[in-house]
């Protein structure tokens, strides 16, 4: 079973230094380290669970800077098996409807049986892209999965999508779309044969005119959408910290909350 | 690659953040209950394992990582950043593993380094004794030939004092006088063999009739660790097991402890890292006065010391790890220096928390107290601060 990943990288939102520059209100990806996007460390550790019980390997695809390919090695590390890396200067900028076109060229390329994605981006957040790729591909669309259960003979995948008031059970064709979600399970740690073997798998670099995006202008230029102004959020107001063992740090929190009529 | 910059290479630098990122999570929510307890954590052990650390000091053909030296020093640091017992954990297997990467045969390591690299097994190095801690040569554990067969069994007896992990290890290399000295000042006898080349090392299995933890010490640190006295009686090993030649233990020894030295100023470095962040992040904390303490000059300018001394602490270890990988003549005085400066750093700068954090540093609410005590083994083992300023003078006055 071979099955491609959709990975982003992101501003190590634990780093605390995320910015937008004041200029033109982009992120300013060079101001912190990059990671991996949390839900897709989800997707792709799914990815791994399935090619484990099913054989195959994982392949990740993605659309980033040029800086992108440290990041994605932590994904290989992770146990992927190669990658596709879409960058380019006039890629700076895009939005949802570009970058959909741009990831849905690059999978359109490759031979695979599933496409995982995860449920959003922890810097741009839309979480439309997958859905967007899966209708330029002509791909069933199975989102918020809690399991996935392919049927490699049948040629068909099943999967709970979780819904408000408990899940569906979804089933259609290969290859398919599936957005992942945490239920599936927490993403693995790396191991240090893992990262030294990452080195040297097979990351593709691809420039935009590498990949057949349609005849449709995409990148920074194209975006249908610009960012007039942002403000930050105010700043943290003084911080009591409750350094007690548990039963008493609640008690203390509770009768904070209550001091104050909130609960 | 092993290129000799003065940056980490991109594959370093990545392993060191893996370490660090499994340490943080794994390892550091158990510090404080491995310290109280006592109890060597076989959890962490199966951590170290699973997650490949544990094969870095062994060659890949052996199924372990091949790992340089500083990258071994690397790992030890970032584990010891959070947890000084779980960072001997690596820094001992690897000091166990040395006199056999160093001078054991092919079949040797074909039977022991694939379990040891996976972390199946434990190995700890038995050098020291109750009556030969610096003075090594004096030691007084022997092995004897049973017969006169050329590949005859050794019957070793003695025992062996302040053995890290030695309770818990699965194989020991023990240093045994396989000849009498010449020149032990006030010995009776006074046969030819000079002292240095007295001693053979063997590796003893725990499983072996006559081997046995006489019991493990009560320490003030590494508390987690165990420190153990272990009995020879009569322990028949086999000619197989012996570690080089006949004679030359003491040279195994003394260059073990050249590559095995950093590994303790990895720990050294990272326990002090570990008690420069807590007393940093409390000093943003912590309210005096109207203001957060770290806004004191006399708190700041600590802090800063802290920082700086630790950062060279560090350099000069990785900078003496390379040059050891590199195959520098003066190993010696390279490991002795970062195991100096270090543990000395470590000491200070844990001590230095502790005062930042002032009556909260000194209980165990926070790990400041723990770190503290840990520090001070780093001072003593493989080789007290005063050997290696011997050895560091030693290789600066035989020069001239």
């Amino acid at each position: 079973m071979r099955i491609v990943v959709l990975v982003k990288p992101v501003p190590d939102t634990a780093s605390g230094g995320e910015r937008l520059r004041p200029d033109d209100w982009r992120l300013d990806r060079a101001a912190v380290p990059a990671v991996v996007n949390a839900n897709d460390e989800y997707a792709l550790e799914a990815a791994l669970k399935l090619t484990e019980a099913h054989g195959g390997e994982v392949h990740l695809v993605s659309m980033a800077g040029p800086a992108a390919p440290e990041t994605m090695r932590k994904a290989l590390a992770m146990g992927a098996a190669s990658g596709t890396l879409v960058t380019d200067d006039a890629l700076a900028g895009s939005d949802v409807v570009s970058t959909t076109r741009v990831l849905a060229a690059a999978v359109r390329d490759l031979e695979y049986d599933l496409l995982l994605a995860g449920a959003d981006t922890s810097d741009g957040g839309a979480g439309v892209v997958p859905a967007g790729v899966a209708a330029l591909l002509g791909l069933p669309y199975l989102s918020y999965a809690a399991k996935i259960e392919p049927n490699p003979d049948a040629g068909t995948v099943r999967v709970n999508r979780i819904t408000p008031t408990g899940y569906e059970v979804l089933e259609g064709p290969m290859p398919a779309l599936i957005v992942a979600t945490q239920a599936l399970g927490e993403p693995r740690y790396p191991s240090l044969k893992g990262i030294m073997a990452a080195r040297s798998k097979s990351l593709e670099t691809k420039a935009l005119a590498d990949v057949a995006a349609g005849d449709a202008p995409v990148g920074g230029a194209a975006a249908t959408t610009t960012v007039l102004d942002a403000t930050a959020p105010p700043p943290r107001a003084a911080t009591r910290v409750i350094r007690e063992p548990a039963d008493e740090a609640a008690r203390q929190v509770v009768a904070f909350l209550a001091e104050r009529r909130i609960i | 690659m092993a290129t000799p910059t003065y940056r980490l290479t991109d594959e370093q630098a990545a392993l060191r953040d893996a370490v660090r990122v499994l340490a943080d999570d794994l390892i550091a929510p158990r510090a404080a209950e491995i310290d109280r307890t006592g109890e060597f954590p076989w959890d962490v052990k199966e951590v170290l394992a699973g997650h490949d650390i544990l094969g870095l000091p062994f060659p890949e053909q052996y199924g372990g990582l091949g790992g340089e030296l500083l990258t071994v020093c690397l790992a030890v640091e970032q584990i010891s950043r959070v947890c000084a017992t779980s960072g001997l954990i690596l820094a001992v297997q690897e000091l166990g593993a040395l006199p056999l990467i160093l001078a054991g045969s092919d079949e040797q390591k074909e039977r022991w380094f694939p379990d040891l690299a996976a972390g199946r097994t434990l190995i700890a190095f038995a050098l020291t004794e109750a009556e030969a801690g610096s003075d090594v040569a004096a030691a007084r554990t022997r092995a004897r030939r049973d017969g006169d067969a050329e590949d005859g069994d050794w019957i070793i007896d003695g025992s062996k004092r302040f053995i890290s992990q030695g309770s818990v290890a699965d194989l020991l290399v023990v240093f045994a006088a396989t000849a009498d000295s010449g020149a032990t000042p006030g010995a009776p006898d006074a046969p030819e063999t000079p002292r240095h080349q007295r001693l053979t090392a063997f590796v003893v299995e725990k499983d072996m009739p006559g081997f046995s933890v006489e019991r493990v010490e009560h320490k003030m640190g590494i508390r987690g660790s165990p420190t153990a006295e272990l009995g020879f009686r009569g322990v028949r090993v086999p000619d197989r097991n012996r570690i080089g030649g006949v004679g030359e233990g003491f040279s195994i020894a003394m260059r073990t402890l050249d590559r095995s030295r950093p590994g303790i100023a990895a720990q050294a470095v990272g326990i002090a890292q570990g008690a420069l962040e807590v007393a940093a992040a409390y000093a943003t904390e912590r309210n005096q006065f109207g203001k957060p303490i770290a806004e004191f000059q006399m708190i700041a300018a600590m802090l800063a010391d802290m920082d700086a001394q630790t950062e060279s602490a560090r350099q000069l270890l990785y900078k003496a790890a390379t040059e050891i990988d590199a195959g520098a003549p003066d190993a010696g005085r390279w490991s002795a220096m970062c195991k100096l400066v270090a543990g000395d750093t470590a000491m200070r700068v844990t001590t230095d928390a502790v005062q930042v954090l002032g009556g909260y540093g000194y209980i165990d609410e926070f790990p400041v107290e723990r770190m503290m005590r840990d520090a001070k083994i780093t001072q003593l083992y493989e080789g007290t601060q005063q050997i290696q300023r011997l050895v560091i003078a030693r290789a600066l006055t035989s020069r001239r």
